[in-house]
């Protein structure tokens, strides 16, 4: 057992019980918190994958936008903070016969993926400029590149559209 | 085996190797020594150094508002810091009831946590950093989210409404700001083509300031609203909603928010020294990494002065205001600076004016500097256009015809 | 490069101790005489009125939803930036295009009055 090998143990372990944690706390806020946590598991899986820029990209949009957004949600949704549920509900064993089922397809399909011994390439520390260029050149992900900002929009101008106040708003709510 | 005044820290490092290779250990094993050594000296240095920064800033404060600030603990009340700090120490804790444990218990030490992350990454002299990420800017940024889930916490765990309030504004105010400051954060790393701080300084043969001026303004201006300084103090100030996300901290809890929040002040100005002031360049640094150190110290200082000043002179931002200026000022005035430059250095590269040397450099430095110029100039005129008065029309009737010598002729 | 990020985590670890051994310890140093009316919560003096409910903003959210797309936005702009002295013109067009996509997205929201607060 490489010590390598230990961390990702570890660490993979701490995700999946944080994620865990989510699902069956009883407090949304706490639902929230454990999210948090997850991410950044999966933000040192990155790390200790050397891909130092996807480490940095999860911790930013994911803990730094989405757990906030989320955050805000729940505390939109739920006025009274000392709601205390039950973290299982009545279809709980319904759910995890579902989710044994997609877990055991996917070990299925994934036993079967040559992808695992491809060897990584090397871009010698300059991975992001590649990714850059990749992301432009004309035989590369350049539509791509210009429908995800299309995408952005569509969807900066639909969450608008569903959040946002009128302009002449029939009832506001209260101020303070 | 480099000399100590070439290579200090590998200096150090090589000799304690030795060292602790020759008592047994296994080289992975020292490594790990070595880094926990390296970082606890920088983390340990960096907590310290607030102590005198928050005599500076005392003193300093004092004598815009023309008084002596602390003068009686020692000799120009150097040691009144360490006064605060033992009295600190010993105050009771009271934890407020209903309040969460954790997240009430992990804020101060997270808030703290996350402004010290930034120091690891940024380079104090040629070979002289923490870590040398290739993705330095981004782990800054990371850095910046973790603050705001550290005042989320707060307001939450302390089960008090003001808080919780307190942080909600905290948090939508600093969520706005990351807006520009990204934008402008993109310009050095446009014109280093790299993300790496290290590789951000080398390439400042002229300090970016005067390569994208704008970008600077805009990114100074945003790092002062992040780091809730005056004048954007409005979710922490004394005088409103109550001192805001941190009312129910006491003793050393709080004084750990207060320390993060002079922290975070200074490291911002360290941030903006080697973003856009050339870092630890100067005459010598390349040779003696310790200049480096000293050259980044004084250019740190002279920021964070300015930013004292801000605080002394300026009355605070209402909240509308401030996210005015943010979504309608200084998030377009970033855009577009963004876009120009990256028209115009790709333009001039077109041209053939390409390369490191001094000359190549000047003519990308006049050309943005007129091209930011442009920018400030009609962004000046746009905002003066925007707030000026709107007159009313008092010419509502005609006015009548007066016979003033009625009777004359 | 693992090794940058091995100190990172160890750094991480020690910037959390350090206060969290300095908090513990101004809880051994201090004085322990709580007491109900110390522990209730602050409400300006006064006692408190019923749960504690808030009433949140909307425009929290908005402002939070238009961070998340121009945070996005500069993920995408940050390898392109970064490979900027690399790239043809042509290549610097098309992220120009880019940033006009997004610029186009913030004028809509402005004209939208989203970005009023209250």
């Amino acid at each position: 057992m490489s010590p390598f090998q230990i961390i990702f143990l570890i660490v993979a372990g701490l995700t999946l019980a944080s994620a865990g944690m989510v699902v069956t706390a009883r407090r949304m806020m706490h639902a929230a918190l454990w999210l948090v946590l997850t991410l950044l598991g999966v933000a040192v899986l990155f790390a200790t994958l050397e891909a130092s820029f996807f480490t940095a990209v999860q911790v930013v949009v994911y803990i730094g936008a989405i757990a906030i957004l989320i955050i805000f949600a729940v505390m939109l949704t739920r006025l009274n903070l000392q709601e205390d549920e039950p973290g299982v509900n009545r279809f709980a064993w319904l759910a995890g016969l579902v989710s044994l089922l997609i877990f055991a397809g996917l070990v299925a399909v994934l036993s079967l993926w040559t992808g695992f011994n491809t060897v990584r390439p090397t871009f010698a520390g300059e991975d992001i400029i590649a990714l850059g260029k990749a992301m432009v050149s004309a035989n590369g992900y350049a539509i791509p590149f210009e429908v995800a900002s299309v995408l952005l929009i569509g969807a900066l101008i639909g969450a608008i559209y569903v959040a946002g106040e009128p302009r002449k708003p029939a009832s506001k709510p209260e101020s303070k | 085996m480099p000399g100590f005044w070439q290579d200090p820290i590998g200096f150090i490092a090589n000799l304690l190797h030795s060292l602790l290779i020759g008592w047994g250990l296994p080289a992975a094993v020292v490594d790990v020594i070595l880094s926990v050594l390296g970082a606890g000296a920088l983390a340990m240095g960096a907590m310290l150094f607030v102590i005198f920064l928050i005599w500076y800033e005392r003193k300093l404060l004092g004598r815009i508002q023309d008084r002596l600030g602390p003068n009686r603990v020692g000799p120009f009340g150097i040691f009144q810091s360490f006064a605060d700090m033992f009295k600190i120490f010993t105050k009771e804790t009271i934890t407020p009831q209903g309040a969460d444990v954790i997240p009430y218990n992990l804020a101060p030490i997270l808030a703290v946590a996350a402004v010290l992350l930034v120091w690891a990454v940024i380079p104090f002299g040629v070979n002289i950093m923490g870590a040398n990420l290739s993705v330095g800017v981004l782990f800054v940024l990371a850095a910046g989210g973790f603050g705001e889930l550290a005042i989320m916490l707060a307001g939450w765990g302390s089960n008090n409404k003001y808080a919780l309030m307190g942080g909600f504004r905290a948090v939508a105010m600093l969520v706005s700001y990351e807006v520009p400051m990204v934008l402008a954060l993109l310009v050095p790393v446009l014109l280093a083509n790299s993300l790496n701080l290290n590789d951000i300084v080398r390439a400042q043969t002229v300090p970016f300031l005067f390569t994208a001026p704008v970008a600077a303004i805009v990114f100074f201006i945003t790092q002062v609203a992040e780091s809730g300084r005056a004048p954007f103090d409005v979710v922490e100030a004394e005088s409103e909603i109550v001192a805001g996300f941190n009312v129910e901290y006491s003793g050393l809890k709080f004084g750990m928010f207060y320390v993060a929040e002079f922290l975070h002040a200074f490291t911002v100005s360290m941030l903006f020294a080697t973003l856009f002031l050339s870092g630890w360049r100067g005459p010598g640094a390349e040779q003696i990494p310790l200049l480096g150190v000293l050259y980044l110290m004084i250019k740190t200082f002279l920021v964070y002065f300015i930013i004292i000043l801000f605080r002394g002179s300026l009355p605070r931002f209402r909240i509308d205001q401030m996210l005015n200026l943010n979504w309608k000022v200084l998030t377009p005035l970033a855009l577009v600076a963004f876009f120009m430059t990256a028209l115009f250095d790709k333009s001039l590269a077109q041209l053939g004016v390409v390369g490191n040397d001094l000359g190549a450099q000047v003519i990308r430095t006049l050309v943005l500097l007129v091209v930011n110029g442009i920018i400030l100039w009609l962004g000046e005129r746009w905002l003066s256009q925007a707030t000026r008065p709107v007159r009313r029309d008092v010419r509502l009737t005609k006015p009548a015809v007066v016979d003033r010598y009625p009777g004359a002729k | 490069m693992l090794n940058n990020w091995l100190y990172i985590g160890i750094f991480f670890i020690i910037a959390l101790a350090l206060p969290g051994v300095a908090i513990f310890l101004a809880g051994v140093l201090g004085p322990k005489k709580s007491n109900a009316e110390k522990r209730a919560t602050y409400e300006c003096g006064i006692e408190t009125v019923g749960e504690t409910q808030i009433q949140f903003h909307a425009q929290y959210y908005i402002f939070a939803l238009i961070f998340l797309i121009f945070d996005v936005e500069a993920v995408f702009l940050f390898p392109w930036a970064a490979a900027y002295g690399q790239m043809s013109f042509y290549a610097v067009l098309e992220g120009l295009i880019f940033i006009l996509v997004l610029m186009g997205g913030l004028a809509y929201v402005w004209k939208k009055g989203v970005l009023e607060w209250k």
